[in-house]
């Protein structure tokens, strides 16, 4: 999901505008003048405006708005089946909006092929021939295209279907012939307009997580049209929010959800399914309450003290997570005279990775009090997730706005009654001197 | 009363008097190409003995409706024969053959350019209403003209009358085909005339079997208006019977039309069928089976939409 910036772009929008009407060019000329959209609606309708972008390649790029605003106009201009009114659009290396036809359909069968909102199947050809149908254009032979074919038929989940009609499938299957003939076709860039739109949602979340699993697998460039903000949030890694012709953001799916450019993308996105889209990283508080496991048992619980929790993290030497001690045990040891944590580390606190969707800490986290610890590979730890944090950032309780009363769990025992503790045993008045002042 | 005059229809006859002059010679290559045609098929079906015809008419029947129409084409056929209309129906038939075959020649393009091109569209339309709502007789004159009497002014005047639904329903069905597939064909990098060939004709060709069926049926209603300028067949019969009030004649000759104009429009109409039953169907039915299980002997997949296996 993650790429690069040095990743080479697979296809770039120039400041790209479409006006449909009698002199689109005046239209245009007048809105690069300044006059907005409405003003103009005598002369025609200006579809998309000054649409600048670029994908990299291998990414999902999601382009979502509502009903109107500009999608398809904006993907048609992208393959060149509408031509630009103003603006370019690059395609790999070709500046495809300049290109005779000719070309053009070079660049189509080699480089950018497309699905399809209503399949757009060839009704009267088998499925095996609709999915080799890119390749019979590009001029592959008979029995070695749908051999090819074949094996993508297999790839989609189609496999014992390939002589059937289009007819004879349901909606579901049919988009996967009309994936499978831009897959079979093997363009780099992949064209879909709201190709998942007009199946049930069992079978659209399917075939989401298939699309999601085919490009890990085959590393295509997927530029994805949808109206749905749960799809783009699904699927995107990078999402373009349209409205009335102009992309009015363009970010990662958290970005648009925590950090909306506008209240129109605010109110858009307010009723997402944010557990699934946001992922423990972008939720994590820093850690406060942390110490080494050497540090011993009055460091922790003077630590603990002075946050007022009554947990904290114990850390390894080579900073990675060893667990989580708690205050009455660190009482007890201190108590008690030893020096050694090393008993006490619980290992039953929760650690995820920072790309874990919330979704998936819900039940960790109602299971256990205890805050969920956010780890890289290393078993570093980058932050952690008290329930409180993950309930107000499900419940889009606005988390940014000041500190939160409450982050952790809060001390269980009196900050006298620790003090007691730390001062009988206290053999370093510096660190009781510290403790006081804090 | 005014002195008011378009002179119109002298600036036409001066038009059509220089045209015969300049063009002569293209009108008698048109000529006699046309003659050609049309005595090379009235050869074919007057030559043979009357069962032999019926015999090959009978199983073209059989062979795209079924054994019922085939029946009732014989029983028509054999009526035909007992009016003693045989030797006028197949000049009537070569006739209509030879004009719906020049028709469909011309307005099936015709309908592909109106169709690819909004220009020609919007000029063919009003040629299109003009042509097919001035009386077919009118026609006549300048064919007369051009062509001298005989069989092929009657055609030319057939094809004019009868072309209009021949271009309508072309450009139709193929402006109606889905958009989306369509594009789907240019966003693969298919060129215009490969679009055409592999998905807007297939595709319109419902409708554009419906628009050639339009013009067998136009071009047999034309036949009578031919037989005036000497065409013969069972045109100039039914001519013939109104000039001498001859009940019994006009209604054998025009039963004999009826009964050939049935026979041409069952047999057009489930051309355009895709589903139709009979022999040719079974055979499409039967070629695409093998072809089938040449392709994937191993599946022979269960229709009821079951979801496929996850990949
Ligand atoms: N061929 C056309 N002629 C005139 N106006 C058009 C044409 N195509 C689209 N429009 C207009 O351009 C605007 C954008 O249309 P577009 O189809 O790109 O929207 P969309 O975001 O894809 O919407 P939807 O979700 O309904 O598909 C609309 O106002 C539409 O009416
Ligand atoms: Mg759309």
């Amino acid at each position: 999901m993650t790429e690069s910036n040095t990743a080479p772009i697979a296809v770039k929008a120039d400041h790209l505008y479409k006006a449909f009407g009698r002199r689109p060019h005046e239209i245009v000329k007048k809105l690069k003048a300044g006059k907005n959209r409405d003003e103009l609606s005598s002369l025609g309708v200006a579809a998309v405006i000054d649409a600048s972008f670029e994908v990299k390649k291998g990414e999902i790029f999601v382009v979502m708005g509502l009903s109107g605003s500009g999608k398809s106009t904006l993907i048609r201009m992208l393959n060149g089946l509408w031509d630009t009114t103003s603006g370019t659009v690059t395609v790999g290396e070709t500046n495809i909006t300049d290109i005779s036809a000719k070309e053009l359909r070079e660049v189509r069968r080699k480089s950018i092929s497309m699905v399809f909102q209503h399949f757009a199947l060839l009704p009267h050809r088998t499925v095996i021939d609709n999915v080799a149908y890119g390749l019979e254009i590009q001029g592959m032979g008979r029995d070695e295209r749908l051999a090819k074919a074949q094996t993508i038929i297999d790839l989609v989940g189609l496999a014992g279907w390939a002589e059937n009609l289009p007819s004879e499938l349901s909606g579901g299957m049919q988009q996967r012939v009309g994936l499978g003939r831009a897959l079979a076709a093997d363009t780099d860039v992949l064209l879909m307009d709201e190709a998942f739109s007009a199946l049930d949602p069992l079978i659209r979340r399917e075939m989401q997580e298939q699309l999601i699993e085919l490009q890990a697998a085959l590393g295509k460039t997927i530029i994805f049209i949808t109206h749905d903000l749960n799809e783009a949030m699904f699927l995107g890694d990078r999402i373009a929010v349209m409205r009335d012709g102009r992309i009015v953001q363009i970010g990662t799916p958290e970005e648009i959800l925590t950090d909306p450019a506008n209240d129109y993308v605010a109110q858009f996105v307010q009723d997402v399914d944010r557990a699934r889209v946001l992922t423990a990283a972008s939720v994590m508080e820093p850690v406060r309450s942390v110490i080494t496991k050497t540090a011993g048992p009055r460091a922790a619980l003077r630590t603990m003290r002075d946050l007022q929790t009554s947990v904290t993290f114990v850390l390894n030497r080579d900073r990675s997570f060893a667990g989580i001690v708690r205050d009455r045990d660190v009482l007890k040891l201190v108590k008690r005279g030893e020096t050694d944590l090393r008993s006490i580390i619980r290992d039953d606190a929760t650690a995820v990775l920072p790309d874990t969707a919330l979704v998936d800490l819900v039940e960790p986290s109602v299971e256990s009090e205890l805050p969920i610890a956010v780890v890289d590979e290393k078993n570093r730890l980058l932050g952690v997730i008290p329930r409180v944090t993950l309930l107000a950032a499900i419940g889009n309780v606005t988390t940014n706005t000041g500190p939160l009363p409450v982050v952790m769990p809060p001390a269980t025992i009196s900050i006298s009654q620790i003090t007691d503790v730390l001062g009988e045993s206290a053999d370093d008045t510096h660190l009781a001197t510290e403790g006081a002042r804090a | 009363m005014t002195d008011f005059r378009l002179p119109l229809g002298s600036l036409v006859e001066s038009f059509v008097d220089y045209i015969t002059e300049t063009f002569d010679f293209l009108f008698v290559f048109i000529r006699a190409v046309f003659d050609g045609a049309y005595e090379s098929i009235e050869y074919v079906l007057g030559e043979p003995p009357f069962w032999a015809i019926m015999l090959v008419l009978g199983a073209l029947a059989f062979g795209i409706r079924g054994w019922k129409f085939a029946v009732g084409t014989i029983v028509g056929l054999v009526v035909i024969l007992g009016v003693d209309q045989w030797d006028n129906a197949m000049d009537t038939l070569a006739l209509v053959l030879v004009a719906s075959v020049l028709t469909i020649a011309i307005s099936v393009p015709l309908g592909i350019l109106a169709a690819k091109s909004n220009l020609a569209s919007n000029i063919i339309r009003p040629v299109l209403d003009f042509m097919q709502t001035m009386p077919a007789f009118v026609y006549l004159i300048p064919a007369l003209i051009l062509f001298r009497v005989g069989v092929v002014p009657g055609i030319v005047a057939t094809i004019i009358f009868a072309m209009a639904p021949g271009v309508r329903l072309t450009e139709l069905g193929i402006r109606s085909v889905d958009k989306e597939v369509v594009e789907a064909g240019q966003a693969f990098g298919a060129s215009p005339w490969r679009i055409l060939r592999q998905i807007q004709l297939p595709l319109a060709t419902p409708t554009i079997m419906a628009g050639i069926n339009q013009v067998i049926m136009l071009s047999l209603s034309m036949v009578v208006i031919a037989g005036m300028v000497g065409a013969g067949g069972l045109g100039a019969e039914v001519v013939a019977s109104l000039n001498r009030i001859d009940i019994a004649l006009g209604f054998e000759a025009g039963l004999s039309v009826v009964i050939l104009a049935i026979f041409l429009d069952r047999i057009t109409a489930s051309l355009g069928d895709t589903h139709s039953t009979g022999m040719f169907g079974s055979i499409r039915v039967v070629l695409r089976g093998r072809k089938q299980t040449d392709a994937a002997p191993s599946s022979v997949p269960a229709l009821a939409p079951t979801q496929p296996a996850r990949v």
